[in-house]
């Protein structure tokens, strides 16, 4: 049975003729080894094709052009959105060419690559759009040969009349199908008869990235461009002075300005720039704080013992169960700042020319970065165009506008198109970093090892609300105190790959292993029972589905083999965010009579996987992220500047340390929730919890590596 | 300012740059040859790799002095038509998130292939651990290499 579903109207203004042509950046392949047919140009394309809405374009030769609205930046949503596209129009995929659409506010909404919210929030609209599409072509098929619609199927891009063992290719029915009206509502496909969602659809981009065509921001050049770098400031600090005759000295250096607290050295190619930014004396001097790692422990311990924390969420009365507990556990947890350092550093392309700008480049938020630069120059957005380029990562970092209205501000000081480039050394000690926290917990047994009180108060710096209060244990204990407390600092901080919950899940689900211990239960039981206790009896606010949640760690166990072999030593660890339930489990095995983390076992319920390829990545990348991180990577400040500013002291997982990864979906047919961010905040936890199991110490500090608890552990695996 | 004549994907780019300038940024900013990446720019993590007779080889850290006649191979002169046995494993894969590490990864591995045709697990590691992926697509990449030597 087909769901109906109000189409959303906005998409299918009718734009008579032909599509609009443009800059875009896309590129065919269809595979190195299938033959050669006659293939038209993108451009021979765009210029038949005709618009049925703001996804999609059909010509007469049957080539579908879909647009993708949202940044891409490896959550592959370039790929998956036109899959969903396609799936209700049910175009043959390989007659699909994918264009990343620029910023256009009157076709798109929320085109933002952030909070794993692109897929959950545009599902319906994508579907709408191919749906009602096929919807038009299928009402045009029916003129064409008399017959009622009810007759009609389709089928990879065809409109197939059974009875009379006619098919009509939808290149046949787009001049007609674009004349007429479009209907209020639609059918949409039960999931269960979907043909390309579900299927391992390749990368769209996968000839541009393999073959090194420029499709990043750092690879426009543009007529009459300069290039820049620019020197900024140390958190706390201000310019006093700058003596650039010596940067000035170098050839191929056309200017040096000093503006907004930067110095910016400009020419025509990067090296020179590099070593003239090396020769700038900037005198700074302090413009309030300026600090360093020592000051932030002094804070943090200050603030734990004595700060005045916020209420973020209270139930029952914590110090009476505290009270009459027979036992109570206490642990504190902590986490460094850490940079995104996507591969591709920061960069932007800007032309302002009057009071109109161009814009071109890498980030995940084109609208703030427009509204930012139309409030800089004092002009309406409709004045900036903003075209996106693929971004060589974000994790974050490119959710700020700070890397465009810096170029923008340049471009108008310099009358000329620039594009800035950061070096890794500007991008690492630019700011904007995941912030530091503190946590620390509390939990109160009672004689049968029920959890009957629980406290978390959490420190952060510039971290905003360092708890999620009304996540899970949350409703499944009768008296919980849950606060926050946070410290404003110079040092800048944005959100970092699953903001707060990539340190908090780690922190919390090794609390909650060293509860289950003192209580005498397994990690896993454990849980389970508060779920139980949740779902039954729930305390408060519930904002996790516990049924959802339960059935991922049931599935982990089982896939795990939880607990069934002396020979593997494993940790647990279950969390909910981004709408999505991810729980994982760590191996750790002997090899060379040394502990090494053999293996994860994640399963996720995301709802519907839109592409297995993708879906798996995202998860493995998620770990990988996670546990690189957690164990590795650590950034410390003195006097206003981080300790580490490039991969040398900033240490990234790398090939060898990465154990196998065993990715599991829950296959429920609920619409997607979201997939870029949910499976990193398990994984410290589960593996700190393992490494707990193996050897008895508790690793409470990342990273790992810097903690003597973690000493002896093997970290490259041996492969065979 | 020096002039030099490099030998680049088979064709001869004569360029006048100060001694010092690394081949990398003599491959972007003055041949327009942006599939060689920057990421580190202090020989840390691969991106800008490129064949120097046949060695996979850090560019950002290469004087373009010190290249003299030595056979320049990019991520654009790997193949004509995108065909590299690698390239197709890659592609065969899907190895790629944000793709930005790949065409340094692709030289690794291409680098290693030509010289150890059958590599073993532990030598596809030894070879690409010094390129890292941000991304985590470490899995794949080592899929791919494996699968590259076998398909070729
Ligand atoms: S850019 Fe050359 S190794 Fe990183
Ligand atoms: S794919 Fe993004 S850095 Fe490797």
């Amino acid at each position: 049975m087909a769901e109906l579903l109000k189409s959303n109207r906005r998409d299918f203004l009718k734009i008579a003729g032909t599509a609009a042509g443009g800059l875009f950046i896309g590129f065919y392949w269809s595979g190195c080894d299938s033959p050669k047919m006659q293939v038209l140009t993108d451009e021979e394309v765009l210029s038949q094709a005709h618009n049925f809405n703001s996804f999609l374009s059909i010509s007469p030769s049957g080539d579908v052009v879909i647009y993708s609205p949202n940044p891409e930046l490896g959550q592959n949503i370039k790929t998956s959105f036109p899959m969903v596209v396609a799936e209700e129009l049910d175009a043959d995929w390989e007659k699909v060419r994918v264009f990343q659409a620029h910023l256009d506010n009157d076709k798109f909404d929320r085109q933002v690559t952030g909070g794993s919210g692109a897929m959950p929030h545009s599902w319906e609209r994508l579907r709408n759009a191919g749906a009602t599409a096929k919807f038009l072509l299928v009402s045009a098929a029916a003129a064409q040969l008399d017959v009622d619609a009810s007759e009609l199927t389709t089928e990879k891009g065809q409109v197939i009349h059974s009875k009379s063992g006619k098919k009509i290719p939808y290149g046949d029915l787009v001049t007609d199908a674009s004349k007429l009206d479009v209907p209020e509502e639609v059918p949409l496909k039960n999931y269960k008869d979907f043909k390309i969602i579900g299927t391992p659809v390749k990368n769209v981009d996968n000839k541009a990235m393999f073959t090194g065509q420029p499709i990043y921001g750092l690879d426009i050049y543009r007529e009459g461009m300069v290039q820049a770098m620019i020197q900024r400031p140390p958190f706390g600090m201000k310019i006093k002075s700058v003596d650039d005759s010596e940067a000035r000295k170098i050839a191929d250096i056309t200017d040096v300005v000093t503006f907004n607290n930067n110095v910016a050295v400009v020419g025509d190619s990067t090296w020179p720039l590099m070593k003239a930014k090396k020769l700038l004396k900037i005198d700074y001097e302090p413009d309030g704080n300026v600090e360093s790692t020592e000051d932030h422990d002094r804070l943090f311990q200050d603030l734990m013992e004595k700060g005045k924390a916020q209420v973020m969420r209270q139930d029952g009365n914590v110090d009476q169960a505290f009270g009459n507990a027979a036992k109570v556990v206490t642990a504190e947890y902590q986490c460094p700042f850490l940079s995104h350092s996507p591969m591709e550093p920061m960069n932007f392309f800007a032309h302002v020319k009057g009071d109109k700008v161009e814009l071109v480049g890498p980030t995940q938020t084109p609208d703030r970065a427009r509204m930012e630069t139309a409030q800089l120059l004092d002009i309406p957005t409709e004045n900036i165009s903003m075209e996106l380029t693929r971004l060589g990562g974000g994790f974050g970092r490119r959710l700020r506008a700070d890397f465009v209205v810096e170029a923008v501000e340049l471009s108008k000081i310099l009358d000329k198109p620039v594009k800035v480039t950061w070096s890794r050394e500007d991008d690492m000690t630019g700011g904007a970093y995941r912030p530091a926290v503190r946590y620390k917990f509390q939990a109160a047994l009672d004689d049968s090892g029920k959890m009957i009180g629980y406290k978390l108060r959490g420190v952060g710096i510039n971290a905003g609300n360092t708890t999620r209060e009304n996540n899970f244990p949350s409703g499944s204990v009768d008296n919980l105190l849950i606060e926050s407390i946070n410290h404003n600092s110079p040092i800048t901080t944005n959100a970092w790959r699953a903001p707060i919950t990539n340190f908090l899940a780690y922190a919390e689900q090794s609390f909650l292993d060293e509860v289950a211990l003192e209580a005498g239960k397994d990690p896993v039981s454990f849980r389970l029972e508060l779920m139980d206790r949740a779902k039954k009896d729930p305390v408060g606010e519930i904002h996790y589905d516990i049924d959802r949640m339960k059935g991922v760690v049931e599935m982990a166990a089982e896939k795990s083999n939880w607990g069934k072999d002396s020979n593997v030593m494993q940790g647990f660890s279950v969390y909910f965010s981004h709408r999505s339930y991810v729980a994982q489990v760590a191996n750790i095995e002997m090899e060379d009579s040394q502990p090494v983390l053999k293996k994860i076992t994640a399963v996720t319920d995301c709802g519907i996987v839109v592409n297995p390829t993708g879906a798996n990545q995202q998860v493995r990348g998620g770990i990988v992220d996670g546990m690189g991180h957690a164990m590795f990577t650590n950034m410390t400040f003195a006097n206003g500047l981080p300790n580490q500013k490039n991969f040398d002291t900033y240490r990234l997982i790398r090939m060898k340390e990465v154990p196998e990864i065993d990715v599991h979906f829950v296959d429920n047919g609920i619409d997607p929730t979201g997939l870029g961010e949910p499976a990193l905040p398990p994984t410290g936890g589960a593996i700190a919890n393992a490494i707990f199991k193996a050897t008895g110490r508790r690793l409470r500090s990342q990273p790992f590596i810097e903690q003597k608890e973690f000493s002896d552990i093997k970290l490259e695996i041996k492969r065979a | 300012m020096a002039n030099y004549s490099l030998k680049i994907n088979g064709e001869t780019f004569n360029v006048d740059v100060e001694e010092d300038t690394p081949l990398l940024w003599v491959l972007r900013d003055h041949l327009g040859l942006v599939g060689t990446k920057y990421s580190c720019g202090i020989a840390q993590c691969g991106a800008c790799t490129v064949h120097l007779n046949g060695e996979a080889t850090f560019s950002c850290t290469l004087p373009v002095s010190s290249v003299g006649s030595d056979e320049v191979t990019t991520i654009e002169g790997l193949s004509k038509e995108g065909d590299h046995p690698v390239q197709k494993a890659w592609n065969e894969v899907d190895v790629a998130q944000c793709g930005y590490c790949q065409a340094g990864q692709i030289m690794t591995a291409s680098a290693l292939l030509k010289k150890n045709p059958s590599p073993s697990m532990a030598e596809i590691e030894d070879a690409m651990n010094r390129n890292l992926c941000r991304c985590g697509t470490y899995h794949k990449i080592r899929e791919a290499v494996a699968l590259a030597a076998k398909t070729k």
